[in-house]
């Protein structure tokens, strides 16, 4: 997969931390602030996706990706199941929020609701990645 | 309010009819734009900005994805276009009618538009009741990932299991060449 010309690339450079460092906010903040795993994550995969679009991909470099983003992705979903799953083991049914609440509208406060958004910012981001990278990475014909 | 509402719904009707119409399945793809940024809009009209986060972010992302899948495929709108018969446009009316007839019925039993009835949910919404329940000053979150937790598990496995039907159906057109 070829990249773009040098004016995208650069536009890309200066943007690409910001939108990420955006989607990591909007992840860590999803119980204050409105957003939340599922929109953060998909910021998230938008930077990467941004990245890989201007830069291009080389066949070595695309299957490194495909690999991480798909052990990323099957992390994300494994540690959401195993966080309602410890609820169930120590405390007293599925789901139950087994870390003390904090105060309001502290960073950490409101127990498992923080780390399960990001598990699930990463679940969503791995596959984000691994779904556009598979598709854009495919070769159909005589297609080089 | 209402009226930017109902020119937003009908600017994402005639937007589905147009992508419908185009010539090639490119400006198709991007011609469903239209659909996805009004439904932005409409969300931050009604004051719901998780899902318009969500919403502009996955209608960008999917758009990426569907050009990247028209340019590695074809543009060809592959549409058969079979004259109109009479008596199958005289079907398609009749439901037409008795259809807005049954939700003209059923809307009449809703409650009014923006008062949202919360016999059971509505003793745990409130701002005093946050710090016992969830602890969590965003309400979409507190109910997303406390209260049904369980539909956001299913949720996270659908995505799962898409992605690895993508995977499964992409990896054998690669293999063969």
């Amino acid at each position: 997969m070829r990249g773009m010309t040098s004016i995208v690339k650069t536009v890309t450079r200066a943007f690409e931390g910001i939108i990420f460092l955006f989607g990591v906010y909007v992840v860590l903040h999803g119980h204050l602030t409105p957003g939340g795993g599922f929109g953060g994550g998909v910021v998230i995969g938008a930077a990467f996706v941004l990245h890989i679009l201007a830069n291009g991909s080389r066949e070595a470099e695309t299957d490194a990706r495909k690999s991480r983003s798909a052990l990323v992705e099957s992390f994300g979903t494994f540690a959401f199941w195993t966080l309602a799953i410890v609820g169930l083991i120590g405390g007293t049914v599925y789901f139950y929020n087994f870390i003390s609440k904090g105060t309001l509208f502290r960073l950490l406060s409101a127990g498992f609701l923080p780390l399960a958004n990001i598990v699930i910012g990463a679940e969503v981001a791995g596959a984000i990645v691994l779904v556009f990278i598979t598709l854009a990475s495919l070769k159909i014909g005589g297609e080089k | 309010m209402l009226i930017i509402l109902c020119g937003l719904i009908v600017l994402m009707i005639l937007g589905a009819f147009v992508a419908l119409e185009a010539a090639s399945l490119l400006s198709s793809a991007v011609l469903l734009g239209i659909i996805g940024f009004s439904l932005t809009a409409i969300f931050l009209i009604l004051q719901a900005p998780d899902l318009a986060i969500v919403q502009i972010v996955v209608e960008t992302l999917s758009l990426v994805i569907f050009i990247t899948a028209i340019l590695k495929t074809t543009s060809e709108d592959a549409t058969v276009r079979a004259r109109a018969r009479v008596p199958f446009l005289v079907i398609a009316g009749v439901f037409v009618v008795l259809f807005m007839l049954a939700m003209y019925w059923a809307l009449g039993s809703m409650p009014p538009f923006g008062q949202p009835s919360l016999r059971m949910a509505g003793p745990y919404l409130t701002p005093e009741a946050l710090p016992r329940t969830t602890g969590a000053a965003n309400f979409v979150t507190a109910v997303v990932l406390d209260f049904r937790g369980y539909d956001t598990l299913g949720e996270a496995a659908v995505l799962f299991t898409a992605v690895m039907g993508v995977l499964a159906v992409l990896r054998k057109i690669g293999r063969k060449h």
